[in-house]
């Protein structure tokens, strides 16, 4: 026991400071893509190297879809005007599927609006992570909130091992064929309401995997999300971040 | 050796498809057992190739690590073939896939079942039964209770003690080797990275060398160290994890607590070589996406050696426990000669006491890496598979260290590939992920696009290490064995 007590007292104190105060991110973090359809050229080099197909670009917009989006810059680092950017924002969550489409203009992360289930739950919230096909990467990085370095367990939110003491189905990957009925069994055993997170760009709109004929393009076409996280995995911060504000956790 | 009745191929050469000898099935079954029983080869992939009309190339890929290279043979079938599962049971989950994906008829395979369910129809399969009053089954998943991917596992038991386990998996397949035919196209790193998400950076490697090889590009040898590099970050994170994990499963808290955020350091790193937290989009064929200059290296180097000290404090605060050592040791134990027969790889394998790494075994380009670990001691149980863990992360450290104080100096921007690559070709790279030997097989078509791509996960072999490990060893002992070994499940579903 004194080895257990002089380790815990050698390594420290080391929950991050975060909600408080802004995460700190890699140099080479690449958040929110931004657009400046007024220095395009129309050239169509962004939209020929998406590997997703998330940039679309007609004559009169320029448009990437952070929900297809797997953060890999080559749409900014072909463009020779610069109109497409990769900024260091990583609030990227959102309530709405609209508001994952990046047009250009300032960018502010929504608010909640459903009072009656913030009224329900507003407090604590148990989640139950479904992973439909995921790679292990959005997994990997959800369990990093429940370290000690995020410890999202201060929040009142807690990872729960049964769907029936679940007030969240997490959902990750690209809803594979295989997992379609595991899937709508653990959301049916959940009681109502709950809430449906769509993690990470599989999730979301099937991410590198959509069109896969043994895969169902995210979890929109059997579930409705109330929070769409994207990212190939979404940072930690970034799927906290959208959490808290889901639940309109004030600081 | 002398007898051409297998192509000798190093590690990420190509070759012509014509230049792989096609023997007759009876050779070829017998080449493959002598070579496997006789001269320590070890199976790196096993596919049929579609050929003419309804006939397939039945292709070996062998590791040889005398030869220090891979055999590779051929024999043409149609509708069927001789299962050689009963004669050496690392065939197994291979020939299950060769039916599944080809049609083709195993013959005498003693338990042909779905191997992944591509017709999805999951689940509907005959399990292995016990019969008697006092026997029951445990079955778990395709959900489990923590944030981990779905498989189904099954047990027989009678009171706590499991006589079989039977491990049903397929639940997360996407598909993605269809995905990949016909590619290289914007898709092929980022299908390649997500396969098993959690080995981005080994099976970029083995990409980048394939395409490399086929194009014809030597990278240099900075650009290589530079992959070691990441390659290595990948290892810490996910043994560090893993060591984790597994105080977590014995309810020792201190080290799993502290591992929980040194973790997230090795992540971090990670990002500020790459941009992104599982070194995705850092190896591009070529080269490496961004080079490296003293700021980004010396970084890197100052937060390894602050993270140092920490990570040793917390694995021999778990490794002096003997709460710990009593849960561990001889629990889940795999015996040398089962390890062999099912022809385990990697961190298993090398628990196991087999000298394999196919870093070594299988030398691709040359350039500096951690040493080997010496597994002489190691018995097979939760507790070696948990030390070579903390070996393989003592040596990865020393060469991080090494590396990162000579990487200072600017990276090239990468080589591009030039298009159509060479037609009717083959090439086959392996490197020796955290799990174990990855390796990646691509055949191309007469127009130069990819005509089959075959991934072979570590877990492919290590599955049904786990289900031996669980043999009459007690069900509440699953955690723990399942943790020491943490295989991939998107990696073999793919």
């Amino acid at each position: 026991m004194w080895n257990s007590l002089k380790a815990r007292l050698f390594q420290g104190y080391r929950t991050g400071k975060f909600p408080k105060v802004a995460p700190v991110l890699p140099e080479r973090f690449a958040g929110r893509p931004e657009v400046f359809p007024e220095k395009c050229t129309r050239c169509g080099r962004c939209a020929a190297v998406c590997p997703t197909d998330a940039v679309t670009l007609d004559d009169h917009s320029l448009r990437i879809d952070t929900g297809k989006c797997i953060f890999c810059s080559k749409c900014a680092e072909v463009c020779p005007e610069k109109a497409v950017d990769m900024s260091k924002e990583y609030r990227l969550a959102a309530m709405s599927r609209e508001k994952l489409l990046v047009t250009g203009g300032i960018y502010e992360p929504e608010r909640p609006t459903d009072r009656e289930f913030l009224k329900f739950c507003g407090k604590s919230l148990k989640i139950r992570q479904v992973s439909a096909g995921g790679c292990a990467a959005c997994e990997l990085d959800f369990n990093v909130l429940n370290t000690l370095a995020w410890d999202m367990g201060r929040f009142g939110i807690q990872v729960v091992a049964s769907p029936r003491h679940a007030d969240c189905i997490l959902v990750t990957g690209p809803v594979s064929e295989n997992m379609l009925l595991a899937l709508k069994k653990s959301y049916d055993a959940a009681p109502k309401p709950v809430w449906v997170i769509a993690c990470g760009s599989c999730a979301v709109s099937g991410g590198i995997y959509q069109d896969s004929p043994v895969c169902h393009n995210g979890v929109e076409t059997i579930l409705k999300p109330d929070l769409y996280v994207p990212g190939c995995p979404p940072h930690p911060a970034t799927l906290l971040e959208g959490i808290l504000r889901l639940m309109d956790k004030k600081f | 050796m002398t007898d051409n009745k297998f192509l000798l191929l190093a590690n990420g050469q190509s070759a012509g498809i014509k230049d792989i000898p096609v023997i007759s099935e009876a050779d070829f079954d017998d080449s493959c057992l002598r070579a496997i029983r006789e001269e320590n080869c070890r199976i790196s992939a096993f596919f049929a190739m579609p050929d003419n009309g309804d006939v397939h190339r039945l292709t070996a890929v062998l590791a040889d690590p005398e030869a220090k290279k891979f055999r590779v043979m051929q024999t043409a079938v149609s509708g069927k073939f001789t299962s050689l599962t009963g004669s050496y049971p690392g065939f197994n989950r291979f020939e299950r896939d060769i039916f599944e994906s080809c049609g083709l008829l195993p013959e005498g395979h003693p338990a042909l079942k779905p191997l992944r369910f591509t017709d999805g129809r999951i689940g509907e399969m005959d399990f292995f039964a016990m019969q008697g009053k006092a026997v029951h089954e445990v079955a778990v998943g395709p959900v489990h209770a923590g944030v981990i991917e779905p498989g189904h596992f099954r047990f027989e038991c009678m009171g706590e003690k499991v006589y079989h386990l039977e491990i049903s998996l397929g639940y997360q397949h996407r598909g993605v080797e269809k995905l990949l035919t016909g590619t290289p196209d914007k898709r092929l790193m980022h299908l390649i990275e997500t396969a098993a998400g959690d080995s981005s950076v080994a099976a970029a490697w083995n990409i980048c060398r394939i395409m490399e090889s086929l194009g014809n590009i030597k990278v240099s040898d900075e650009v290589s160290l530079l992959r070691q590099c990441a390659l290595e970050l990948e290892r810490c994170a996910n043994h560090i994890g893993d060591l984790g994990a597994l105080a977590g499963d014995v309810a020792f808290l201190p080290t799993a607590a502290f591992c929980g955020r040194i973790r997230g350091e090795y992540l971090n790193m990670s990002a500020d070589m790459a941009g992104n937290r599982f070194g995705r989009n850092f190896l591009i064929p070529g080269g490496v996406r961004y080079g490296m200059d003293a700021s980004v290296t010396g970084k890197i180097a100052g937060k390894l050696r602050t993270v140092m000290p920490e990570l040793w404090n917390a694995l021999d605060l778990m490794f002096d426990s003997p709460t710990v050592l009593d849960r561990f040791e001889n629990t889940g134990t795999v015996s040398r000669e089962t390890a062999l027969s099912l022809g385990l790889v990697g961190v298993a394998g090398r628990a196991c006491g087999l000298d394999i790494n196919s870093a070594f075994d299988l030398p691709a380009e040359k350039r500096d890496m951690p040493q080997k670990i010496d597994v002489g001691n190691f018995s097979g149980d939760v507790l070696s598979r948990a030390k070579v863990r903390y070996e393989e992360l003592k040596k990865s450290h020393e060469f991080l260290l090494a590396a990162l104080d000579r990487l200072s100096c600017r990276t090239a921007p990468a080589v591009p590939v030039e298009f159509p690559l060479p037609g009717d070709t083959i090439c086959v790279s392996a490197t020796e992920a955290w799990r174990g030997e990855l390796c990646h097989t691509v055949i191309t078509g007469g127009d130069g696009k990819f005509k089959v791509v075959k991934i072979t996960d570590p877990s492919m072999h290590n599955w049904e290490g786990l289900a031996m490990a669980l043999r009459d060893e007690e069900i509440s002992h699953f955690p723990i064995c399942n943790k020491s070994f943490n295989l991939s499940y998107c990696g073999h579903d793919l």
